[in-house]
């Protein structure tokens, strides 16, 4: 059996104890941390949690998946991921793989920063749009995809949930709007401007949530990691005065609201 | 005033007068003295001191050449000398003697107005001294005779006088035979070479003395007086009463033409391009007043100063901060420095005139045979698609401490030589150096040794092989590690025509997408896949012929790092591939960018297109070389065999006069080795080259067994690749 297990937002202690009891009856534990990290906890502090060892596996592990597979054919295997399994992964080939050769698979949800950036900020879920990730530029490119998002959200009055690349840094909201602008300089569509909201450290005890103009937003230091970002469309008259209030965010916005 | 300021302002004062300069070359059979003869002359001109001339040999700047007794890189001198009462300026050119590096010799010819062709009294002519000769003729370039080593006839020989002046007008009329075979028009015209008019000298290089009908009148020394001197072992007072340099010079200043009268009769059988032109005028004309035309001959690395550009200016005059093109260049770059040469010496001026051999520094891309100009022109050379390398060593230093220095040498030499590809790897220190043969590589070796003192080991060499289809496969899909994105491939070869323009040149990404559209359809390709060309890479495609797909833009540069790779490393052993058609029919791709970066996209082109190759029934493809080797008729036989034996073929066999001509093919790796073997097979009477013939299919029952070998080589699995290896099928 194959079981996908959500770890939430930020320590050990985000786990569900439906989670954390399909851990202590695994066989096997493998995690992975290319997708998500848990900023708040170390793999010392979970498996003194959990009792058990931790395999941890590169991301070429699991995208192979011949170890998770094989072991998954007769032992009890969990998998491991920050916030909830199959957010902002690509797991569910893996799950499908699993399926395909006869192996029993469930998922364990944790906490989503998906929900908790609504819960942060005060924005509505039905409000949201497209996600997108700001990537490191490779070699000089930068992505356009989250600025055509953004774009396309905004023309709906849609919020834009923007995850943060992780490689061997977490990239920040400082830098991710630095990547936006660069996109907006050269297209000069009018994308990135008016009010943004930068997350950081969703889960912990404290968490910094911040609304502002792009150009002040870029400017503040949010703290360590991770980071995550929300481009909102036209603002609800609550979610305005819920950024007012959650966020800081200047008292002006009230007259641009829907 | 020391001697060398005195000879500074003489010669800069010369370099304006193209009535008082003669640019010429010396040229001759290997071993029948050229060397020994340009030393003698530099130090009969005070440039090198006369003892050390004849020991220090001064333009063979490497020892490996002396050991070969062959010449191999250009370099200039120039000298002063006074005829008549009136100064001359003589700029010498070296010019390669090994025909080897055959294009190096045509190019020093064309810089050049006249020749001193040098052949020796025992051996008389040689087949090398047709070669030569026939180069200089062809490139308009007049010739004079020093029949050199007169003093062997007399000392070693032990000729009496009559046999000594029998056995001279023969080589004479040896030479003047050459002449007239190769053009009966220029002979009548006065090119023949005559004792009585001083158009021949006679002497011994290393003994610095010569004769000559007019020097016979001055100095009262004729051959009798030269038999008995030599007889005698008195060369000394030989040499002070007719000393080598003056006669030689002598004969050199009235009977080879200054550039004015040269550039007249030479440009039009040395430059192709539009004679009615601005810069074809000016140049027939040596028109400093003209554009800048200058053909280069070599490239110097000075450490000081960097990269060094030699060559022949034909019109206009250099000066510091001019703006001038390179032919084949998009670019202009700006003079830093106008040199001319004293002795061996560069000398920095204000300016050059036309009619010059000149050095530049600051020209950015310049490589030998470029033309560098001040209005667009035809280059003196079209850039040839340069023949690509065909052999590999691995260069290691011997010492840690050199392994910067050895880097540093290997991008210069680089530079300096264009056949020569280097590969450098910081990381293992093991560096690959690519050339045209087996005797490049071990000059490149040397030179690092040598003139660098980078004490280093090389590997043995290895033949560089290509891969290809001779098939079509797919589409063949190619996911991205995490499944999520998928690409479909299909491979075929690439039309002949298509790979000639590549190779060429003539197509390349950084032509305008209209032309380069335009040339390809021209050359048979579909005008759907001409205008969907994405990426080249050797002389491979590959082509987007996908439709509206989103965020493929953003893919493309990953995608085309993919191809690359493959290209560099083909499935069958990782040699590069040739003449091969990707084309990307349909791609998959994963919303979020995280999800389709570098990790995703490039293994999963990769794989499609190693799986689509395997499919298409590939082929090891080996490099091949036209062999030519001139033997004595006598000779025809064993010299055959050499090629035949090599799984080579001869192509062609005509014999001109008793000489044969053999034209044949070889594999490069059939070649290792040909040049004592021959040699020996010949008693050393052949004279061979060998020339780049591209790359052809490696005969089926060789396939398997050489891919094994490279791939054991290169540390790889030994079983033979399998489609299924890279995708599921
Ligand atoms: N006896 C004699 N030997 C000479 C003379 N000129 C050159 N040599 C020798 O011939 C050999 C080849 O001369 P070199 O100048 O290297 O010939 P290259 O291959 O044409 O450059 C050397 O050993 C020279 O010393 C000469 O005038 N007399």
């Amino acid at each position: 059996m194959l079981t996908f297990i959500g770890l939430g937002l930020y320590d050990e202690k985000d786990i569900t104890l439906k989670g954390l009891e399909a851990i202590k009856d695994a066989d096997l534990v493998f995690a992975e941390f290319y997708t998500s990290a848990l900023a708040g906890s170390t793999l010392e502090t979970m498996e003194q949690l959990y009792g058990k060892k931790i395999v941890v596996l590169s991301r070429e592990d699991v995208e192979r998946a011949d170890q998770i597979l094989t072991r998954a054919k007769d032992q009890n295997v969990v998998l491991l991921s920050g916030g909830d399994s199959m957010i902002a992964t690509t797991h569910v080939d893996l799950r499908l793989r699993a399926i395909d050769q006869g192996i029993h698979t469930r998922v364990i949800h944790g906490p989503s920063i998906c929900s908790a950036v609504c819960g942060l900020t005060g924005l509505q879920n039905y409000r949201f749009g497209k996600s997108a990730t700001v990537t490191f530029p490779y070699k000089e490119q930068i992505s356009e995809a989250p600025y055509d998002t953004i774009k396309a959200n905004k023309e709906h009055n849609l919020h834009t949930l923007l995850f943060m690349d992780i490689t061997e840094k977490y990239m920040t909201i400082n830098q991710a709007i630095e990547l936006l602008l660069r996109v907006e300089r050269s297209r000069e569509e009018g994308v990135i401007k008016g009010i943004a909201v930068g997350i950081a450290r969703a889960g912990s005890e404290n968490p910094m949530v911040k609304a502002d103009y792009v150009d002040r937003l870029q400017k503040y230091d949010f703290g360590p990691s991770l980071h995550i970002m929300v481009f909102p469309g036209r603002l609800h008259f609550l979610e305005a005065e819920a950024l007012i209030k959650l966020a800081g965010a200047p008292l002006e916005i009230r007259s641009e609201v829907l | 005033m020391t001697r060398r300021k005195k000879m500074v302002e003489r010669v800069k004062k010369l370099m304006n007068k193209p009535e008082k300069i003669r640019d010429i070359g010396i040229v001759a059979h290997i071993d029948h003295g050229k060397t020994t003869l340009t030393d003698s002359l530099l130090a009969g001109a005070g440039i090198i001191s006369q003892e050390l001339a004849g020991t220090q040999l001064f333009m063979d700047y490497y020892e490996l050449e002396q050991q070969r007794g062959i010449t191999i890189n250009a370099a200039n001198v120039s000298m002063v000398h006074e005829f008549e009462g009136e100064e001359y300026l003589i700029n010498l050119i070296d010019t390669p003697g090994h025909i080897d590096f055959g294009g190096d010799v045509t190019r020093a010819m064309r810089a050049v107005d006249g020749a001193i062709v040098v052949v020796d009294a025992v051996e008389g002519v040689m087949p090398q001294t047709e070669t030569v000769l026939r180069q200089a003729l062809r490139e308009n370039v007049k010739p004079v005779l020093f029949i050199n080593k007169v003093d062997r006839l007399i000392n070693e020989l032990k000729v009496d006088k009559k046999e000594m002046q029998l056995r001279l007008s023969k080589i004479i009329d040896d030479v003047n035979e050459l002449i007239k075979g190769m053009s009966k028009e220029k002979y009548e015209q006065g090119w023949k070479v005559d004792a009585s008019d001083g158009s021949v000298a006679f002497g011994s290089a290393l003994y610095k003395w010569a004769i000559s009908v007019p020097s016979m009148k001055q100095s009262g020394i004729g051959f009798n007086e030269v038999y008995d001197y030599c007889q005698k072992d008195d060369v000394k007072s030989l040499a002070e009463k007719c000393p080598l340099h003056q006669i030689l010079l002598d004969m050199v200043i009235p009977h080879l033409p200054n550039p004015l009268e040269a550039q007249k009769d030479r440009i039009s059988v040395i430059w192709y391009g539009d004679r009615k032109s601005i810069v074809g005028e000016a140049m027939e004309k040596c028109d400093p007043n003209g554009p800048i035309a200058l053909m280069v001959t070599d490239i110097m690395m000075d450490p000081h100063a960097g990269e060094v550009a030699t060559g022949r200016l034909f019109s206009g005059v250099l000066r510091r901060g001019q703006e001038l093109r390179v032919s084949g260049m998009p670019a202009t770059s700006r003079v830093q420095q106008v040199g001319i040469f004293i002795g061996p010496d560069r000398l920095e001026v204000e300016e050059a005139p036309a009619g010059n051999i000149v050095a530049i520094t600051g020209i950015k891309d310049v490589i030998v045979g470029s033309t560098i100009s001040s209005i667009e022109m035809t280059p003196f050379e079209s850039i040839k698609y340069v023949s690509e390398p065909v052999v590999t060593v691995a260069v290691e230093a011997e010492h840690t401490k050199d392994l910067p220095k050895l880097i540093e040498v290997l991008r210069q030499l680089s530079k300096e030589d264009p056949t020569l590809k280097v590969e450098i790897d910081e990381e293992t220190g093991e560096h690959l150096i690519s050339g045209m043969g087996e005797l490049h590589l071990e000059i490149v070796a040397y030179r690092i040794e040598h003139d660098h003192k980078i004490p280093i080991t090389t590997s043995p060499p290895i033949v560089v092989y290509r891969e290809t289809v001779q098939g079509r496969a797919g589409p063949v899909e190619g996911k991205s590690p995490n499944r999520h994105n998928r690409f479909y491939i299909t491979v075929e070869p690439l039309p002949k025509e298509v790979i000639q323009l590549i190779k060429s040149g003539a197509v390349s990404m950084r032509v305008k997408e209209l032309e380069r559209r335009q040339l390809l359809m021209d050359a048979g390709m579909d005008k759907e896949e001409a205008k969907n060309l994405a990426g080249i890479y050797g002389s491979n495609v590959l082509l987007d012929m996908t439709k509206g797909i989103q965020y493929l833009r953003e893919t493309m540069e990953l995608i085309l790092e993919g191809f690359e790779d493959v290209m560099r490393n083909g499935p069958l052993a990782k040699e590069p591939c040739q003449g091969i058609k990707v084309k990307l029919v349909d791609v998959k791709l994963h919303e979020d960018a995280v999800h389709r970066g570098p990790a995703q996209v490039i293994p999963a082109i990769r794989h499609a297109i190693h799986a689509s190759i395997l499919m298409a029934n590939p082929a090891i493809l080996e490099p091949i070389l036209d062999v030519y080797i001139h033997v004595p008729a006598d000779q025809m036989g064993s010299a055959s065999r050499e090629i035949q034996g090599r799984r080579g073929q001869i192509l062609d066999v005509h014999s001109e006069g008793d000489l044969v001509i053999i034209r044949g093919k070889a594999p490069v790796a059939e070649l290792f080795g040909f040049a004592g073997d021959i040699r020996s097979a010949t008693e050393g009477r052949a004279l061979w080259s060998t020339e780049y013939a591209g790359f052809e299919v490696l005969p089926s029952n060789l396939q398997v067994d050489i891919i094994r070998q490279i791939r054991q080589r290169k540390g790889l699995k030994l079983e033979m690749p399998k489609p299924s290896d890279y995708v599921d099928l």
